[in-house]
């Protein structure tokens, strides 16, 4: 691990609540890590599973994910469908031998800006702990 | 071949402060594909504007990335710009480097590398957009309202006024609802019948309006300014148009059963109308208790009727109605007594609840407004109301309040006092609720002036004492046990919602909450709409209202179906699923996932018409584009557009370069 090393840290956000929450920490100037970059879909529901695979596979250390609460879902029940894709797919991961540490799935809604930037702190953090995630490609390099 | 143009903002100094613009811009020109690049102070001003044109025109640029702030402050902007310029507004994207970059973080170098990292993925997202269109749907331009009650009459009336036809569906056979069975209401005491008939007959005169009664919802199908609804007309064994009204065949009939809308506690015919005031006045017959249709006897309201309106072998009808809107004003119903046993319901004629009480002491009640008790017919000297009858109850009944059962019981202590001045009444509560405009004062004036006794404690039984009843409950008070002995007991019942509401929100497609209420799309902002674009709701059916509450969202909702239908074509973002229907297998695990129904199988035929395979279609009406339906296909068949796979993996790939 090199001295300067910093995790790359991928978000999916839904565009309603937690998209507009990050946009409330940012008017309310909460200062936060520059670890995640933030790739913007309409709803939790859109995000798909395989993203998070891929986003392993592109050198990500850690993926967050986050959409409206439930219950506050802008179309109505995309959240929930989101939150059974991820369930599941948390204990897939975990069977491949991936470290589901790595994956963190929280709500946030557009009101939580603090919320929102307390989460990425705490993600970073607990992902330095964690080290660069290099399992993922050994073993895609062993495939190779 | 792409040509991007890459256009960095500094916000005047909310970006420049803390990321290296120019910079930003610099790198960008080495992505891939990116043709020009430029940084400016103000972006979204008329001269960043015209910057951000005349490069799309200047380097033929097939897409933009504007790095500035939040797209929900600008992206319609730029959009626009963009489409002024000759370009697609949907290869217009925003990289948000001030609200995710500037402004949370305090490092230059770490801003600006974060910058740049944001415009890569974007540039490689809008690289792989497609130009999309806007969607434009027909409408039509007529409205239906389910439900007959004051709620809904007002939404009729509203519409109407506004010029658009309105098809009016009533399940009883006349409209009125609820109301019309009121004595007088709070907190005027002006006589329910004498502020609603009036309404009730402009309804029924207005041009615009058709009443049909005596009809339920079939079916629904279609979408937002383009449903079609099957109406079912129960058989009446009466002819509308023939018949006059005339009244001599509920004369004639010799069967009497008890009235409902008298709350079972007067008598009507076998052919009937259910009040005097009903509109239609035209009468129905009840086949369960018709001696011709039970027994083939009788006959007489054949005989009699001078326009040969009646007609024994009358069947269900169905017709069917275009609408391009949908107000749903169906309200509730109120639990019976046989509901509480513990209370002596069902079994005491003297336990009534609120609506029967409502009917004894109405001047059109079956008593003609002589206030007698039900068993003996004996002037009740002493009455007790129970409050929270079945509300607020959650280990037995409901965990909601009914809301209106405060105000009515502090009413009808002043309509029995103002009948009985001697009398006494006493009023079992747990909290008085009196939130409205002068409820309050309402309500101290039934205890002040009027002398309706208050105690605050729940009833534990009520049983029967010789010839009175007996209410005991606790005093919370004073912390005692107390015995009142009465004649005649009064139960608020619960607000319920009606019978079938389910089955009607299934063939709606709307959603119910656990108590059978109807939901709304946001209960606070969009209180009157549910998640299915084009139906609406109001009054009684989303939960407990009063008149005002309900007459008010009925005219609330006619303007959300006014301004829905004042145009000619619904405009929508082009943001909606499509279907490969060369992949799609028709596994149907996108219509199972679909919040809108908006998905649909489409039978695939060949040239002789015979069915090969079915696959998905998706209804770009009804579609919001929340995207839920793209993971879930095994096959990669459906695909958000602007969110599509290619798109948003593209942004992910271009991590690797960071």
């Amino acid at each position: 691990m090199s001295e300067n090393w910093e995790p790359k840290i991928i978000t999916f956000v839904c565009n309603w609540c937690t998209y507009a929450g990050a946009d409330l920490a940012g008017t309310s100037r909460f200062k936060y890590a520059s670890n995640i970059r933030i790739i913007k879909t309409p709803c939790s529901g859109r995000i798909d599973p395989m993203f998070i695979v891929s986003a392993f596979e592109k050198g990500a250390d850690a993926v967050l994910i986050s959409g409206c609460h439930p219950g506050d879902c802008h179309y109505n029940e995309g959240n929930y469908n989101a939150r059974r894709k991820f369930t599941m797919m948390k204990r897939l991961l975990d069977t491949l031998g991936v470290d589901t540490r790595r994956v963190v799935f929280a709500w946030c809604s557009a009101s939580e800006g603090i919320k929102f930037s307390r989460l990425v702190n705490e993600v970073t953090e607990s992902i330095k702990k964690l080290g660069p995630y290099t399992d993922y490609h050994s073993l895609n390099q062993e495939e190779r | 071949m792409a040509r991007i143009g890459v256009f960095v903002c500094w916000c005047g100094s909310n970006i420049a402060e803390t990321v290296e613009v120019s910079k930003v811009a610099e790198v960008s020109k080495s992505i891939p594909g990116v043709v020009y690049s430029v940084d400016y102070k103000y972006m979204c001003s008329d001269p960043g504007q015209e910057l951000v044109k005349n490069a799309i025109k200047e380097y033929k640029l097939t897409g933009v990335v504007v790095a500035s702030c939040s797209p929900r402050m600008h992206e319609k902007t730029f959009r626009k710009a963009a489409l002024e310029a000759g370009l697609n507004p949907y290869m217009l994207e925003m990289a948000n480097i001030r609200e995710q970059c500037s402004w949370v973080h305090n490092n230059m170098d770490e801003g600006t590398q974060k910058s740049i990292d944001l415009v890569r993925m974007m540039v490689e997202k809008v690289k792989r957009n497609k130009p999309l269109d806007d969607i434009s749907i027909p409408v039509t331009k007529k409205a239906m309202v389910i439900g007959g009650g004051v709620t809904g009459i007002q939404a009729a009336l509203d519409i109407a006024s506004g010029g658009i036809p309105v098809v009016l569906v009533e399940k009883e056979s006349s409209i009125g609802g609820k109301m019309s069975a009121l004595d007088e209401t709070f907190p005027t005491l002006d006589c329910s019948q004498c502020i609603l008939t009036p309404k009730m007959v402009e309804v029924a005169q207005h041009p615009l309006v058709q009443i049909i009664s005596y009809a339920e919802i079939e079916k629904l199908e279609g979408f937002v300014g383009n449903f079609k609804a099957t109406i079912r007309k129960k058989a009446r064994y009466v002819d509308v148009d023939a018949c006059t009204g005339c009244g001599t065949c509920w004369q004639k009939c010799p069967v009497k059963v008890d009235s409902e809308f008298e709350q079972g506690l007067g008598k009507r015919k076998a052919i009937f109308i259910p009040f005097p005031q009903a509109i239609p006045s035209r009468p129905r017959i009840d086949a369960e208790n018709c001696l011709k249709l039970t027994k083939d006897r009788c006959g007489i309201c054949e005989k009699v009727c001078p326009t040969k309106a009646i007609h024994y072998d009358d069947k269900d009808e169905f017709m069917e109605v275009e609408v391009g809107a949908i107000v749903v004003a169906t309200g509730y119903k109120i639990m019976p007594v046989s509901a509480f046993p513990e209370y002596g319901g069902g079994q005491y004629p003297d336990v009534v609840t609120s609506l029967q009480f409502e009917r004894m002491v109405c001047a059109s009640g079956p008593t003609l407004g002589d206030l007698k008790r039900p068993s003996d017919g004996k002037l009740p000297e002493t009455v007790v109301f129970v409050k929270c009858v079945g509300s607020r109850d959650p280990e037995h009944y409901h965990s909601y309040c009914s809301k209106i059962c405060c105000m009515y019981v502090a009413k009808q202590t002043m309509l029995y006092r103002h009948k009985v001045h001697h009398g006494n009444c006493y009023v079992f509560y747990i909290d008085v609720r009196s939130n409205g405009k002068n409820y309050e004062e309402f309500v101290r004036r039934a205890q002040e002036q009027e002398g309706a006794q208050y105690i605050r404690g729940r009833v534990s039984s009520i049983y029967k004492d010789g010839d009175d009843m007996v209410v005991e409950g606790a005093d919370t008070l004073t912390n005692s046990q107390i015995k009142v002995k009465c004649d005649l007991v009064v139960l608020a019942t619960a607000m319920e919602a009606p019978d079938g509401i389910k089955q009607l929100a299934q063939k709606l497609g709307i959603g119910y909450d656990q108590h059978g209420f109807l939901t709304e799309a946001h209960p606070k902002l969009r209180p009157v709409e549910t998640a299915t674009a084009g139906i609406f709701l109001a009054g009684c059916a989303l939960s407990p209202r009063d008149i005002p509450d309900s007459v008010s969202e009925g005219s609330a909702a006619a303007a959300k179906v006014l301004g829905l239908l004042s145009k000619d074509t619904l405009d929508k973002e082009g943001v909606v699923a499509i279907v490969n229907e060369l992949t799609c297998v028709g596994c149907q695990n996108c219509i199972r996932v679909c919040p809108y129904n908006a998905i649909e199988l489409k039978d695939i035929c060949n040239r002789q018409g015979e069915l090969q395979r079915q696959v998905a279609h998706v209804n770009p009406g009804l579609c919001t584009g929340c995207g839920t339906c793209t993971p879930s296909c095994p096959s990669r068949s459906i695909e958000l557009q602007g969110f599509r796979d290619t798109e948003l993996y593209a942004e992910i790939n271009a991590l690797a370069e960071l």
